[in-house]
């Protein structure tokens, strides 16, 4: 597996030739992001099939730095949670950019654009699969600087708002997170992941520990948008291109927020609910705040794309649920909503494209009252609602299944009362849209473009088939193993170190 | 100590200054005392009382050097530090070019 570097090199070839060839023909800048973007779903594909013949963990050691006796170097470190992670990013950044080559033609600067995507891309393969500390923050920067750029793509005075708000937002937590980890580096004198979480085994858990955990729970709680630190998500979500939304909702802050955040605190600090019952205490209860605060403002908004941003919120309470729960199920679970969520959110903040391209407006009430319907878009919207919600045959459902279990378990039957109830709440303010935009019986027919359709049609596959065949293929392959890498907690440096 | 403490002022002024300031300018000021005051703590962080160069020759075998890892990283977080308050100016100009003014105040076309 010593390709591993591709997984940002690739990207980043192609975002520094992006400009240059596009000055011969414009149209070139979308064959070089989508022939990236379809290597990079081949090379995670592929790590599927090989990490396990790797003994599940794989280290790469850059520039042959040895990482034995003193890990000098920066370790890329490739385990079954990256696995996922790696898998989710380039599902749907190969959904995004086909579905671009028909939507940028609303923008111009088209290879601004594919730059762009492709830096962003990059940064969040290198944190998914990086094993050093300070690469983390690197990348984190990377994925973060061009999705501020990203979201002002439209230069209109709305966007440009809600770019600054989300940059000033967004580059506090940065700092703390740079903050934390001088103050790691300070106590510990290296910056290997695992060799930190080999440090602090015998240290003793004193004031600066808590400290450099509240600090980085800070920082990747904003990243992530909980409940307290979620006020920039809905301006930064809606007012951003719709494959960017999608990138943002589906994968970015989840693996800004909750991948960073659970690789530290499990792997690297090795907390659980034995040593710090009060830490996964406080993730719990701000898990739940966010499902009912974001659910019930969402049931209110009015705009397609600010909805959806809400919900966002919601869902990413339930993610921090499953982690603050921190047993078996409540980890698969909130690890299978990433997933589920990644390409049911993808796919809902991609619908809004067409509509908004065609309609010209977001606004649901006004959407209702026009003279034209879009039947297809209507349907995947539908469908994709339906998996968010948790219905039956579709992906969504197993996630809700495995957190109200956790929850059951851990003797929590309000939560798992509360967790049912809101899941239905989900149901009632996705289908919202379905009811005003598109259940119009006359009016004229307008279609989607080409390539939309076959990103639509991608995603919506996805969900119906990873739902049907999840107990035979997704769970046992991919889910289980990602949320044990979790559970083993700082087995993880052992197994980096070992080698 | 003193120069720690010093660092801690400078985060608060940077912090007091992007709550409580109505420009994009002055807001993007803080942001920019915001980042010195974490470089100059990462930088502290390598320092040594009384150590050498980390330059290890055969003229001079010093034992007693200051750490180097925390002036490279710092170095890179400069960087990084230049691209993000690059691009938040270049935002908050084209915000002025729209609106005709820096005071956030004015700046409100998003609702809650």
């Amino acid at each position: 597996m010593n390709y591993l570097p591709l997984f940002t090199a690739l990207p980043l070839l192609g975002a520094f030739l992006t400009p240059l060839l596009s000055k011969i023909w414009e149209r070139l800048s979308d064959i070089i992001g989508n022939i990236i973007t379809t290597l990079l779903l081949i090379l995670s594909v592929y790590s599927l099939f090989l990490l396990p013949i790797f003994g599940n963990i794989y280290v790469y050691e850059i520039g042959k730095w040895p990482i034995k006796p003193i890990p000098l170097g920066i370790v890329f470190t490739f385990d079954n949670l990256s696995l996922l992670m790696v898998l989710i990013i380039n599902l749907l950044s190969f959904a995004c950019a086909i579905y671009s080559i028909i939507y940028l033609d609303n923008y111009t600067g088209r290879w601004k654009f594919w730059t762009l995507f492709l830096l962003m891309v990059a940064g969040l393969n290198g944190i998914a699969i990086t094993g050093d500390l300070f690469n983390l923050f690197v990348f984190i920067e990377i994925s973060a600087i061009s999705s501020y750029a990203l979201v002002a793509f439209g230069v209109e005075k709305e966007d440009l708002e809600a770019s600054f708000k989300y940059q000033v937002i967004g580059e506090i937590a940065g700092l703390t997170i740079l903050l934390a980890i001088a103050l790691i580096y300070a106590k510990t004198s290296t910056l290997n992941m695992a060799d930190i979480a080999n440090t602090f085994i015998n240290e003793n858990k004193g004031t600066l520990f808590w400290f450099i955990i509240s600090l980085l729970t800070f920082g990747f709680l904003i990243k992530s948008a909980l409940f307290p630190f979620h006020f920039w998500l809905p301006d930064a979500h809606s007012k951003a291109p719709a494959p960017i939304s999608a990138m943002l909702s589906g994968v970015f802050i989840k693996t800004l927020g909750v991948y960073a955040l659970s690789r530290l605190i499990f792997n690297v600090f090795g907390l659980n609910r034995n040593n710090a019952p009060y830490y996964f205490d406080i993730l719990l209860i701000l898990g739940i705040l966010s499902i009912i605060i974001a659910g019930f403002i969402a049931l209110k908004q009015e705009n397609y794309k600010r909805l959806l941003a809400y919900s966002s919120i919601s869902q990413i309470g339930y993610i921090f649920v499953g982690l603050g729960m921190a047993n078996f199920w409540g980890i698969t679970g909130a690890l299978s909503l990433i997933f589920a969520h990644a390409l049911g959110k993808g796919l809902l903040f991609l619908t809004a494209g067409p509509v908004e391209r065609e309609m010209g407006t977001l606004d649901i009430n006004e959407l209702a009252l026009l003279k034209k319907r879009m039947s297809f878009s209507g349907i995947v919207y539908t469908l994709g609602a339906l998996s968010l919600a948790g219905i039956p045959p579709f992906l969504g459902f197993f996630p809700k299944l495995f957190l109200i279990l956790g929850a059951i378990k851990e003797k929590m039957f309000g939560l798992a009362i509360v967790l049912g109830i809101f899941s239905i709440l989900t149901l009632a303010y996705l289908l919202k849209i379905t009811n005003k935009a598109f259940t119009k019986r006359e009016g004229e027919e307008v279609r989607e473009s080409g390539s939309m359709v076959i990103s639509f049609l991608f995603l919506v596959f996805l969900i119906f088939i990873l739902g049907i065949f999840y107990f035979n293929y997704l769970e046992p392959n991919l889910i289980s193993k990602a949320s044990e890498a979790i559970i083993r907690g700082i087995e993880y440096a052992r197994l980096v170190l070992m080698r | 100590m003193l120069p720690y403490l010093g660092c801690i002022f400078l985060f608060l002024v940077g912090i007091y200054a992007i709550l409580t300031k109505r420009n994009l300018i002055k807001i993007a000021i803080g942001f920019c005392l915001l980042e010195y005051a974490v470089n100059l703590f990462f930088a502290f962080i390598g320092y040594k009382k009384d150590a050498l160069a980390p330059i290890y020759t055969n003229v001079q075998q010093t034992k007693n050097f200051v750490d180097p890892i925390p002036q490279a990283l710092v170095l890179t977080a400069i960087v990084i530090g230049l691209g993000t308050t690059a691009l938040l100016l270049s935002v908050a100009i084209r915000i002025y070019e729209k609106y005709k003014t820096f005071d956030i105040k004015e700046i409100k076309r998003l609702k809650e």
